[in-house]
């Protein structure tokens, strides 16, 4: 009973929010340029549905291939640097150097460097600078971040390097790398959007694109029917990966007990 | 009785301070249960790092009567260091997978050791679903797959209630009746030295040395009934000496 009612609360209150707002607008005759009625977006969502829907996948699509992108290079790249201090001397500094410096800034190079005919790629590169550092540093934090103890076992067993990363760092190393991907996935999508909003142009019509269309004719259902989307792909994104790491961890580690 | 291992002037220093271990002497002798007793910082769990070869002496050398190969040594921890992520039989295992022996038998042998600690029905669960003592027997199965010739323990049940470890240390004396292993136990208990060893190493500290050695006059089988006899507890008095001198003895 408790669970059903904290399952029902969030909607609920959600309802309860629209339907203030429905009332609020009618009753101090807000103009729908400024705040638009939940029921015209409602609407602009049913009849700008296709559109939207197009804009939404192109968006979902460069946000999901930024983050594998950025799950396998950083990933690889933390194996790297855990297998030479070397190259993690030498190569750290300039990660970070890309991770600092605000996107933003880096956009119209990479555009210019891409090419204008083809925005996608760009969008992709920046989306995918904005996700890889998450899963960089926290699987290169995971996979130091090994029993003292466990480690010396492997090396009175003689484990090779081969077999001491794949069954010992590996494994340590899994909470802290879903725990980099639950940011990430976020990030990714932030990356995709701000790129969009730099880079993108007719060519490049994500939801973005659209917020900035509908602003400029002061189209705001529309607007409002690209932010619920845009904020329903976030919130996927971040259940999809909540939920693949209670299946990896659930049995085992102490973030996903007692949750069962 | 054959030595297994002779430690000869053995030491260890970090820097130019006061060495953790200075000229420690010892003859480990097969099938014998030796228990290191000392003080917090005598060096002893250093000593069995040492001949677990986790740690290089900076002086003297450990002779072995025949090459130690791995798998020869097990170490049981302080703490129980399993796997969080592997269920029992895979950390019991895992000696054996490193090694590189094939899967069918790895599993077969390590299902024998967790029958030997009584954990047979809970080769499936994962360790954080085992109490405190049954996670220190994983530990036990794991360190005895490899059949070892020598056994150290870095004092594996100081973490565990009274209870549970009088049990463990019954558990641990017939695991070392019927192997038949060579067994080094470091601890700081006057009692649980007494109970387990066939001979009892008092150490000091600053720096690490070995100051007496006394030889367990108990019969190999041991119970509840060695703990209340007379000779038990002479050798309780008798040890307790020993290691009050051992760290008065310290500057």
């Amino acid at each position: 009973m408790k669970g059903m009612v904290r399952l029902l609360l969030p909607p609920l209150f959600g309802l309860l929010v629209l339907a203030g707002w429905e009332w609020a607008v009618g009753a101090f005759a807000i103009p729908a340029f400024v705040l638009p009625p939940p029921s015209a977006v409602l609407a602009a969502l049913w009849r700008d549905g296709p559109l939207l829907l197009t804009s939404s996948w192109l968006t979902l699509s460069i946000t999901l291939q930024a983050f594998l992108l950025a799950l396998v290079t950083g990933v690889a790249l933390a194996l790297l640097f855990s297998q030479s201090r070397l190259a993690a001397a030498a190569l750290y500094p300039y990660v970070v150097a890309l991770q600092v410096t605000p996107i933003v800034a880096i956009a119209p190079l990479v555009v210019i460097w891409v090419g204008y005919e083809r925005v996608n790629l760009a969008l992709l590169i920046l989306a995918w600078i904005v996700a890889f550092f998450p899963i960089l540093s926290n699987t290169t934090l995971g996979l130091s971040a090994v029993d003292p103890n466990l480690r010396d076992l492997f090396r009175l067993y003689g484990a090779n390097r081969w077999q001491t990363l794949w069954r010992l760092q590996l494994p340590s190393a899994l909470p802290y790398l879903l725990g980099g991907m639950k940011i990430s996935g976020g990030l990714a999508l932030i990356g995709a959007v701000v790129a969009e909003f730099v880079a993108g142009s007719g060519t490049a019509s994500g939801l973005a694109w659209r917020i900035i269309e509908s602003g400029n004719r002061l189209n705001m259902p529309r607007l409002f029917a690209a932010l619920f989307l845009l904020s329903a792909l976030g919130i996927a994104i971040f259940a999809g990966l909540s939920f693949i790491q209670n299946r990896l961890l659930r049995r085992w580690h102490e973030s996903e007990l007692g949750r069962q | 009785m054959s030595p297994l291992l002779t430690v000869a002037g053995l030491s260890l220093a970090y820097g130019k301070g006061t060495p953790a271990l200075d000229g420690v002497d010892l003859t480990l002798n097969r099938g014998e249960f030796l228990s290191l007793l000392g003080p917090s910082g005598c060096g002893k769990s250093t000593l069995l790092r040492l001949i677990a070869g986790l740690l290089t002496p900076s002086g003297g050398q450990l002779q072995w009567q025949s090459p130690i190969a791995r798998g020869d040594i097990g170490f049981v921890f302080q703490e129980p260091t399993l796997m969080p992520w592997a269920r029992v039989i895979d950390n019991v295992r895992l000696p054996l997978e490193i090694a590189g022996v094939p899967r069918v038998e790895a599993v077969d042998r390590a299902m024998a050791e967790l029958e030997k600690v009584g954990l047979l029905d809970f080769s499936k669960s994962y360790p954080r679903e085992l109490s405190g003592g049954m996670k220190m027997r994983v530990s036990l199965a794991r360190a005895l797959v490899t059949r070892p010739a020598l056994l150290l323990l870095d004092e594996p049940f100081a973490a565990l209630d009274e209870i549970t470890r009088l049990k463990l240390n019954d558990d641990l004396l017939s695991l070392w009746r019927r192997d038949g292993f060579t067994a080094i136990f470091v601890t700081h208990s006057v009692f649980e030295s007494v109970y387990l060893s066939t001979r009892i190493a008092v150490m000091r500290p600053r720096p690490g040395r070995i100051v007496a050695e006394l030889p367990v006059e108990l019969p190999s089988q041991r119970d509840y009934a060695t703990r209340t006899g007379a000779v038990y507890n002479d050798h309780c008095r008798t040890v307790s000496t020993l290691l009050h001198q051992a760290m008065g003895a310290a500057p």
